[in-house]
């Protein structure tokens, strides 16, 4: 009975748990995209280095904050420097959308040159975080590290095996809870929400019914911007911030909002969680927990590991491609490009 | 009349810069303005001719560079002792199993096909893992701080080129079986993915191409610098221009390169513009430009998508492997899809799509500006904070992230191209203006 709880408690502190932050993370991400895709109909190949754009604004008015002397208590004092990288992130996207998107709007270009043009804008940007802030790492993190220590967890439930939560990984899954119920009531309930879902829908039908095209997009980008913000900041939170690893964070999240069907919110944080843990699954090294489940003569001799780590990217790749092949509208059906 | 100048320029900034900072340097850009030029052409196949939005450049530049030091290297017999047989039998194993899945779904009844595959499926990886687990373990145990890997043929590397092609376009053929049928914006997405996936192979499989740990010293096809300055008649030739030896080696090994390379792109391009202009390049014209029209003429688009997307590819894929033998190793680490998929993307564009000189004038534009734009930032940065104090934390951060502004101005160009001249700096030709 022990080994069974052990070999619980061992899978949910090594998948189950970063599993569900990850997988917030790229809901949030994935969100972003599959909204701009909705309203403005294209792939934003910029949605990575906007992400790591909002995070960047974060991360430079936390350390003003830091300097100053503020602390949010036991949290990262990120959360309250949030707001401000959001209207950062808002701005860039609103100068993008002013001087590139809009021209090609008014065309009613292909959608092809807006994701080329999408490309112009993740070069610019993808510099413009590097110029600001550098192509290092940078930590940010601080207030209290855990909500539980693995020690403090085998002490009071006497099982050998311990079960860590970070505060980061907490703060995550909570942020992204209350954000998506935020974003579905503004949907579904707002006069503003009910305009964009019908102008995604049927454009022409939206425009004869009087809903204005501008504010339209304009909305998609704030909140496209916002969410981008949010999650750049909790993956920097919760693993550290990194220009070059958000532009290689596309992948996964276009993968998510793909397999959820593209410009379905829904799909795109049921796709989010789908990649993140089949990342973590198929790279978890299985040993440990099969030795508490079988006899100990069956034990295995390997890593019983299906894939190395190192093809984290390529898993969510697979998926999305297999997810293409045999269903293109995603699991829940979204369009097909 | 616009493409002589807006050549002549390009040659005339090449020359400048020989004067100004040093032959060494030109030469070195020329060369890999040369590289960027064929890979250009290769998008250009591509995007140009059929709208294909392929950015997998990576990939396929990659398996051109493993394919160069494949053929190049020598063998290493210990390695093909310890476990060559055990990696030859996997892949007779992975090729049973994908037969077999193969078999099964084809005949057997709807409701077992899913079940079979993925029996199948399991049954074959663990297979294959028994097999290759062992095998790999053995041959990267053979010297690992030297070899660890199979090594290659030992041939000679410009071979290499021609099977880069290959190999790319073979991987193209299969990923483009795959890929095709997808519109636009998935198909970018999952050639952008593919190529990631191809990086992440080449690696972590150390006995293939030694992955991370690179493969370097590979074998050339022009004489070496050292060797140069030791021969009598290298030392003679080098007085005659009043040199001394070791710089002229230096110009002399970087000019054999540029003659090899011109000779590529020049074949590429005269093969290409030939095949533009011949029916074939106006059935890929009119697939582009209207798919639904030319399939009503009998024409099978997807037939037709995937020879160019081959075709294309296998010309990155000659690239690839180009780059490796010029770089003279291989390091998986450095593959970027910055800079080599978004990159070439933004020659093509700014050169002028659909036309071939306009791709070459764009690989040689955008890798010139690449290449000078770090000096130049350094400058600019420098003039921009001239009134900052010597050592303030600001000036010093700014003129350390001034390289960084050459990703911002890449972006920038492209953006000003794509809106102001859409069509390129030497734009298609379109009807009775070809020849």
């Amino acid at each position: 009975m022990t080994d069974i709880l052990n070999a619980l408690v061992l899978l949910s502190n090594f998948v189950l748990v970063p599993g569900l932050a990850y997988g917030s993370q790229l809901a949030l991400g994935a969100l972003g995209v599959t909204l701009v895709y909705a309203v403005l109909r294209f792939s934003n190949f910029a949605h990575g280095d906007l992400m790591a754009f909002g995070a960047m604004c974060t991360i430079l008015v936390t350390w003003g904050l830091q300097s100053l002397g503020v602390s949010f208590g036991p949290l990262p004092t990120a959360l309250l420097a949030l707001p401000l990288g959001i209207i950062g992130a808002v701005l860039l996207s609103l100068v993008f959308d002013r001087f590139v998107y809009r021209f090609y709007r008014q065309q009613k270009a292909a959608p092809v040159v807006f994701v080329i043009a999408s490309v112009g804008v993740m070069f610019m940007i993808n510099g413009l975080v590097r110029l600001i802030i550098g192509p290092d790492d940078q930590r940010f993190t601080d207030g209290e590290r855990f909500i539980i220590r693995a020690r403090e967890f085998r002490e009071w439930t006497g099982l050998s095996e311990g079960l860590a939560i970070r505060t980061t990984q907490g703060i995550t899954v909570l942020v992204a809870i209350v954000v998506v119920i935020a974003l579905f009531w503004f949907l579904n309930r707002s006069r503003m929400g009910k305009a964009m879902r019908a102008y995604s829908d049927n454009e022409d039908l939206a425009l004869l019914s009087g809903i204005n095209p501008d504010r339209v997009v304009l909305y998609a980008w704030i909140i496209a911007a916002a969410l981008a913000t949010i999650a750049g900041t909790l993956y920097g939170l919760d693993k550290s911030f990194k220009p070059f690893t958000y532009f290689q964070l596309l992948l996964p999240i276009f993968a998510s909002a793909i397999v959820g069907g593209i410009g379905n919110p829904v799909g795109a944080i049921a796709g989010g969680f789908v990649i993140a843990f089949s990342e973590v699954t198929v790279t978890y090294a299985y040993k440990k927990f099969l030795t508490y489940l079988v006899p100990e003569s069956w034990a295995p001799e390997g890593l019983v590991q299906l894939l190395s780590t190192d093809y984290k990217f390529a898993v969510s790749f697979v998926i999305l491609v297999l997810v293409l092949l045999i269903r293109p509208t995603g699991i829940f059906r979204g369009r097909v490009i | 009349m616009r493409q002589t100048l807006l050549f002549a320029a390009m040659g005339l900034a090449l020359i400048l810069v020989g004067l100004f900072q040093s032959w060494n340097v030109a030469l070195s850009i020329l060369n890999l303005s040369l590289i960027s030029a064929v890979m250009a052409l290769g998008v250009n196949i591509q995007w140009g001719y059929a709208g294909l939005f392929n950015v997998g450049m990576m990939g396929f530049a990659a398996l051109g560079g493993v394919a160069a030091v494949l053929v190049s290297v020598s063998p290493v017999p210990e390695a093909w002792a310890a476990g060559g047989s055990g990696v030859l039998l996997s892949a007779v194993l992975l090729a049973a199993t994908v037969g077999a899945i193969w078999f099964a779904r084809r005949n057997l009844a709807r409701g077992w096909r899913g079940l079979a595959t993925g029996l199948l499926v399991i049954a074959g990886y663990a297979a294959i893992r028994t097999v290759y687990d062992p095998a790999v373990d053995a041959i990267e145990a053979v010297d690992p701080a030297r070899s660890g890997y199979l090594g290659g043929l030992g041939l000679p590397i410009v071979l290499g080129w021609a099977v880069g092609g290959v190999l790319a376009g073979a991987a193209a053929w299969v990923i483009g079986k795959v890929t095709l049928g997808l519109r636009a914006d998935y198909l970018a997405i999952a050639t952008l993915g593919i190529s990631e996936i191809v990086l992440a192979v080449l690696k972590n499989e150390d006995w293939l191409a030694r992955g991370v740990k690179n493969v370097s010293g590979l074998p050339r096809p022009v004489p070496r610098e050292i060797a140069l300055q030791e021969a009598d008649w290298f030392i003679d030739f080098a007085a005659r221009f009043g040199a001394t030896a070791q710089e002229a080696s230096g110009v002399f090994v970087k000019s054999c390169y540029a003659a090899l390379f011109a000779l590529v792109l020049a074949v590429i391009f005269w093969l290409s513009n030939r095949a533009l202009n011949a029916p074939w390049g106006r059935m890929m014209r009119a697939i582009r430009d209207n798919r639904d029209a030319a399939e009503a003429m009998g024409k099978d688009v997807t037939r037709r998508h995937l020879q160019v997307f081959v075709l294309g590819s296998a010309v990155v894929g000659i690239a690839g492997a180009m780059l490796v033998t010029y770089d003279g190793q291989f390091t998986p680490g450095s593959y970027n899809p910055l800079r080599f998929t978004f990159l070439v993307w933004v020659m093509v564009i700014v050169g002028g799509s659909g036309n071939n000189a306009g791709a070459v004038l764009g690989g040689f534009l955008i890798w010139f500006l690449w290449i000078e734009a770090e000096p130049a930032g350094a400058i600019l940065m420098r003039s921009l904070t001239f009134w900052m104090e010597d050592g303030s934390p600001l000036r010093s951060h700014l003129l350390g992230a001034a390289p960084h502004l050459r990703l911002f101005l890449m972006g920038l160009i492209l953006l000003l191209v794509l809106r102001f001249a859409p069509r390129g700096l030497i734009p298609e030709r379109q009807g009775s203006q070809r020849s």
